[in-house]
Formats: structure tokens, C-alpha cells, sequence
């Protein structure tokens, strides 16, 4: 139930002479759902893309499931159970909704170019049972009536929903939200929250990058407070709405 | 519905059985007009090599401008192992195939490591220095003066060589090849290809190792030029090394182009329109000008190729009309539909669903 999930140990980049990220340590466990937040600027987003394989971190590592996975590529931690999505979202645009989520499906299957290219036995098997997923988690998500229309067609919001299906159809150990509320009306933000309980309460975990403060302190089990590149605080959410460090950061140093 | 979805499915019925008859009676159908066969052979040889291509440009993103290279080592190989070496035919096609994988591998490798269109610079200089390989090294490939006496290819003993033979041989490798290239577009890899296509962060995070899929292309387009080129090696009998240089591989890349890569097949109607002009060409432009010379191809297919990039970029299978686009696409997606629709009823009576 507990298990440790994801160890965040000294992690370190700088750009050039700046210093993005400082020394950030942190943990996500087992069905935690982990917030990151912190002003613009603070170093969240590159602290994502070390953590998901993106960018390399300068020093400091990333143990995930008990290995250590830094320096691993991104396409490396999605088999490993580790999934992504983006704060600008990243569909594949000319594919249809099912599609893409059976893209989301491809670490879970085997079939390679001349099995795919005869058409063996295997093959036909796989491509059912991923359609079947995928079809599934969008039903899950409540999209499946969109299923075969171009992906780039749906609005803003449905897109959204499809990405989290994408990232989750492979049904990762964790998945990595980098800011799932940004560019949502708040009758879109409530759905995405509802899916993600949802989630949640099905096992999943998650470790999430996000702005809108509401969202946080509705969903997080913790929240990691990062400001200039350094963790500041971290902690359950109403310990995190009074810590007086966090104030400052927010609100700025005369508000305390 | 079910109604509608039944009469289609009749009428695809009788669309297969059409071609089929068409393609296994053409040699009587031109009354085995051996300048129509032959030229049925080339278009043939060449929509395999573009079947290749088509897969490469069209869902791998790169190009290749030394294609020719690999026709002309399959084209070698088959005709060294069989005519010096006393392999049959078959076995050194697949050497031949074999050896254009391994190629491709060992000049992918370094290749897919750069972002970008690299792929088109190296294949570029690998197709001079092969082309250079084919002259210089006489003692193998005879050098400029060609390589003669290709033993022909048998199957069950009996040697094809007559036009009508290689027509069915070849074309046989042509939908075999076109079967297999879209099986791999409707698959895991094809889906892969494709999210690489739509955003490649996007797809490396959900497990696509870009590098591998684009390296794989590469290779299989690779085997299938080399397997095309063995073909032409007995098919012909006499080859010499004008035939894989740069300017061949340029005609390939032409030929994609026309053909265009929404479908697997734009290789094959590339290659037809390709050779049909070609043909035609040589036929018109010795009354226009009495004394143009063989150039006259290259610039009017350099202008083509302008004409093709500015005014349809998807080439004519972009462009095919929606009914026909319907045959290769729509099939796919009703049974897709028909499946997850009925998979996803025989879950929600086993009464899984969460």
C-alpha cells in the first residue's frame, strides 16, 4: 500500500550559469497523488522533464520502483510503468481519439515490424486487445462516442481528457501531469478533477505540476513547494496553506 | 445499416474478383504484346522499390536519395552468387536482401542518432560511393563494361524468362510487398510511425523508441529495393552500374513523389505514371526536336517534380477521389468499428465493467 513509488534524491540542473533546480528532494508513493507548485519560474517544469527523461539532470538522480532511472530515455521509463502528459497537449492531431490512445498502448505489446507485416496470429490478438483497452478508458473518461473522429477536432477540453487516457491505458505505475487544469473553463477543470478521483480510487498514482491552487488542495495527498529552483516546503495541503514560507513566496515578503 | 454494411461488402467482393481477373488475364488481355509486358515489368520492379520509399517518406518522415544503391546490390549480389558462384537464384535474393539490411543498418545507426533530414545527405554520399563500388571493382561487377550472362531464375525447376513469366512474378512480389506495407501501417509499428509523425516527445514518453522504428524503415525499405533489384538482374541478364547511380535514385525519389504517400500504393501508380510518360516521352519528343538527346527526361521530370511539390504535395493518391480513397481506408475502419463495438458488448454482458 505504501510501497515507494518514486525517490527524488538532490536533484540538480543548471542551464549555462543559472541554477533551475537546486538540490530538490522528494518521495511519491503508492497511490499518492503529489502536487509541485511554486511561482512562475520556480523550476516545476524542468523538474518534470529530468524526472520524465527529457532533459538530463545536472546532478542528483531519480529512483523509480527502486532503480534508478536518471538518464534513462523517456520511451525507457514508459515501459518501465512511467507515462506523461503536456502542459501544451501533444495529441497526435491527424489520428482518430481510439488511435491515440492505442499509441498509449504500445508498451504493453510485442509486435514487431515482420510479425505486424505478416500479419501472424499474435498480431491480429494484440491489435484486438489494444483496441479493446483503448476503447475502454475512453468509455472510462466518458469519450468513447468520439472514438473514430479526428483527434485534432475535438474541443480543448475533450483533448485533454483524451491525453490522460493515452497516458493511462497502459495502466502506468505513475503518471506525470504537467499542469492538467491550464486553458480549462471551470465545468471542464471539475470533469478532469472527477476523472482523476476517479482514477485514484482505481489505483493509479500520480505526481502533478499545476497552477490552479483550488485543484491542489482538492486533490493532493502532499504538496512540494518549489521557489527559485529550491524546495521550500512540502507537505499535506493545509500545512501547506499556512506555511509561512510559502505565503512569502506567493504573496511576496510584506504579506506575513 | 446491417443492410447497408452487407451491400458494400458485396460489392468489395466483386471489385476484388474484378481485379483479380484482371491482373491474371492482362498477358492475354494485351495478347501477349511482349513491349506491354515488358514494360508492366519495369513498372513493377520499380513500385517495389517505391513501396519501400513510400513507407520511408510517407510514416518515417525521411528521404532517401541513394535508393538505387540497394537495387543495385541486390541486383549484384543475385547476379555474382548465381553466375560465378552457382547459388540458386532464390537463395541469392535473400543474400542480397540480407546484405542491403545489414548496409542499411550500418549507415542508419550513426543517421537516426541526428534529428532531422540527415538521412537525405547520407544516403546521398553512400549512393556516389556505391556507385563507384559498381565501376571500380571490375572483378566482381565487370566494371563499365556491365556483367553479362545473368542465370535466369527458376521456380520449380522451370526457368522463367519469357515477359508474361516475369509478369506474374513480379507482380506477385508487388502486392505481396504492397500486403505487407500495409499491414505494418495498420499495426503497432504503423500507429508508432504515425505518432512520431504528430509529436515526438509525445510519442517517446508512451514508449516509441523513435530511433529503432525510423532505423527499421529505413532497413525494410532498403530490402525491398535490394529484392527488387535482384528480380531485374535475371530479369534482364545484363546490368552495368549506370543503371544504380545517382540519377536512378533520383527517378525513385521522383516517382514517391508523383505517386504521393497517403497510401501504400502510391510506389506503384508513381512507378506506372513514371514509366508510362517515360515511354511516351521517347516516343513524342524525337518529332518535336529530331535532335534532343536522352537529357530531354531529366529536365522534364526535374519539372514535373517542381510542378508536383508546388501544386499537389500529396501526390495523386492525395488527391485520388474520395470514393476510391474509401477502398483503401474506410474498409479498415468499419471493421475496426465492428470490432471494438462488439468486444466492447461481450464485456459489458460479462458484466466486467468497472
Amino acid at each position: 500500500m505504501s510501497a515507494m513509488l518514486l525517490e527524488v534524491e538532490q536533484l540538480s540542473k543548471s542551464f549555462g550559469g543559472i541554477q533551475a533546480v537546486q538540490n530538490v528532494s522528494f518521495y511519491v508513493k503508492k497511490e499518492d497523488i503529489v502536487a509541485v507548485i511554486g511561482p512562475n519560474g520556480a523550476g516545476k517544469t524542468t523538474l518534470f522533464n529530468m524526472i520524465s527523461g527529457i532533459v538530463p539532470p545536472t546532478s542528483g538522480f531519480v529512483r523509480f520502483q527502486g532503480a534508478i532511472v536518471s538518464g534513462k530515455q523517456p520511451h525507457e521509463l514508459a515501459m518501465l510503468g512511467m507515462t506523461r502528459t503536456f502542459q501544451n497537449l501533444q495529441l497526435f492531431a491527424d489520428m482518430t481519439v481510439l488511435e491515440n490512445v492505442m499509441v498509449g498502448f504500445h508498451s504493453r505489446l510485442k509486435s514487431g515490424i515482420v510479425s505486424a507485416g505478416f500479419r501472424l496470429p499474435r498480431t491480429v490478438k494484440e491489435e484486438k486487445q489494444a483496441q479493446e483497452q483503448a476503447f475502454f478508458c475512453l468509455e472510462q473518461v466518458g469519450l468513447a462516442h468520439l472514438a473514430w473522429e479526428r483527434a485534432g477536432t475535438l474541443p480543448y477540453g475533450m483533448q485533454r481528457l483524451v491525453e490522460i487516457a493515452r497516458a493511462a491505458v497502459s495502466r502506468p505505475s505513475l503518471i506525470l501531469l504537467d499542469e492538467p487544469m491550464a486553458g480549462l473553463n471551470p465545468q471542464e477543470s471539475k470533469q478532469l478533477v472527477d476523472v482523476l478521483l476517479m482514477m485514484r480510487e482505481q489505483g493509479f498514482s500520480f505526481l502533478f505540476v499545476e497552477h490552479d491552487m483550488e485543484t491542489v488542495m482538492a486533490i493532493a495527498d502532499r504538496i512540494v513547494v518549489l521557489d527559485y529552483g529550491k524546495k521550500i516546503a512540502e507537505g499535506a495541503p493545509e500545512e501547506i496553506a499556512r506555511h509561512p514560507d510559502v505565503i512569502k513566496a506567493y504573496l511576496g515578503e510584506e504579506a506575513v | 445499416m446491417e443492410h447497408g454494411q452487407r451491400m458494400t461488402d458485396g460489392r468489395k467482393r466483386w471489385l476484388w474478383l474484378a481485379g483479380a481477373v484482371v491482373w491474371l488475364g492482362l498477358p492475354w488481355l494485351v495478347f501477349g504484346n511482349n513491349y506491354v509486358l515488358s514494360t508492366l515489368v519495369l513498372i513493377g520492379l520499380y513500385a517495389l522499390v517505391g513501396t519501400g520509399m513510400t513507407l520511408l517518406m510517407g510514416y518515417a518522415g525521411q528521404i532517401s536519395l541513394g535508393q538505387a544503391a540497394f537495387y543495385g546490390m541486390g541486383a549484384y549480389t543475385s547476379a555474382y552468387l548465381t553466375a560465378h558462384a552457382g547459388w540458386p537464384a532464390w537463395l541469392a535474393l535473400v543474400a542480397g536482401a540480407a546484405l542491403a539490411a545489414l548496409v542499411a543498418l550500418v549507415v542508419g545507426i550513426p543517421v537516426f542518432r541526428l534529428r532531422e533530414h540527415y538521412l537525405a545527405l547520407a544516403t546521398l554520399g553512400f549512393g556516389v560511393i556505391m556507385f563507384t563500388f559498381f565501376k571500380e571493382w571490375k572483378g566482381i561487377t565487370g566494371g563499365l563494361n556491365g556483367f553479362f550472362g545473368i542465370p535466369p531464375i527458376r521456380i520449380a525447376g522451370i526457368p522463367l524468362q519469357s515477359d508474361w513469366q516475369f509478369y506474374y512474378l513480379v507482380s506477385s512480389f508487388v502486392l505481396a510487398g504492397g500486403w505487407f506495407a500495409r499491414n505494418v501501417v495498420r499495426s503497432r509499428v504503423g500507429r508508432a510511425l504515425r505518432a512520431i509523425h504528430g509529436s515526438e516527445v509525445a510519442a517517446s514518453s508512451l514508449g516509441v523508441n523513435i530511433t529503432k522504428y525510423k532505423l527499421q524503415i529505413f532497413i525494410l525499405s532498403a530490402v525491398y529495393a535490394s529484392v527488387a533489384g535482384s528480380l531485374y538482374a535475371h530479369y534482364v541478364t545484363f546490368i552495368n552500374p549506370d543503371l544504380f547511380g545517382i540519377i536512378p535514385s533520383i527517378y525513385f525519389l521522383i516517382m514517391v513523389i508523383i505517386g504521393g504517400t497517403a497510401s501504400v500504393w502510391g510506389g506503384l501508380v508513381g512507378a506506372a505514371v513514371y514509366v508510362c510518360l517515360g515511354e511516351w516521352l521517347k516516343a513524342v519528343v524525337p518529332l518535336l526536336l529530331p535532335n534532343a538527346g536522352g537529357e530531354f527526361e531529366i529536365v522534364f521530370f526535374g519539372l514535373l517534380l517542381v510542378i508536383m511539390l508546388i501544386y499537389m504535395p500529396n501526390g495523386l493518391t492525395g488527391v485520388a477521389p474520395q470514393g476510391l480513397r474509401r477502398c483503401w481506408k474506410t474498409s479498415w475502419r468499419q471493421s475496426e468499428r465492428a470490432t471494438a463495438v462488439d468486444s466492447h458488448k461481450a464485456r459489458s454482458i460479462g458484466g466486467e465493467q468497472g
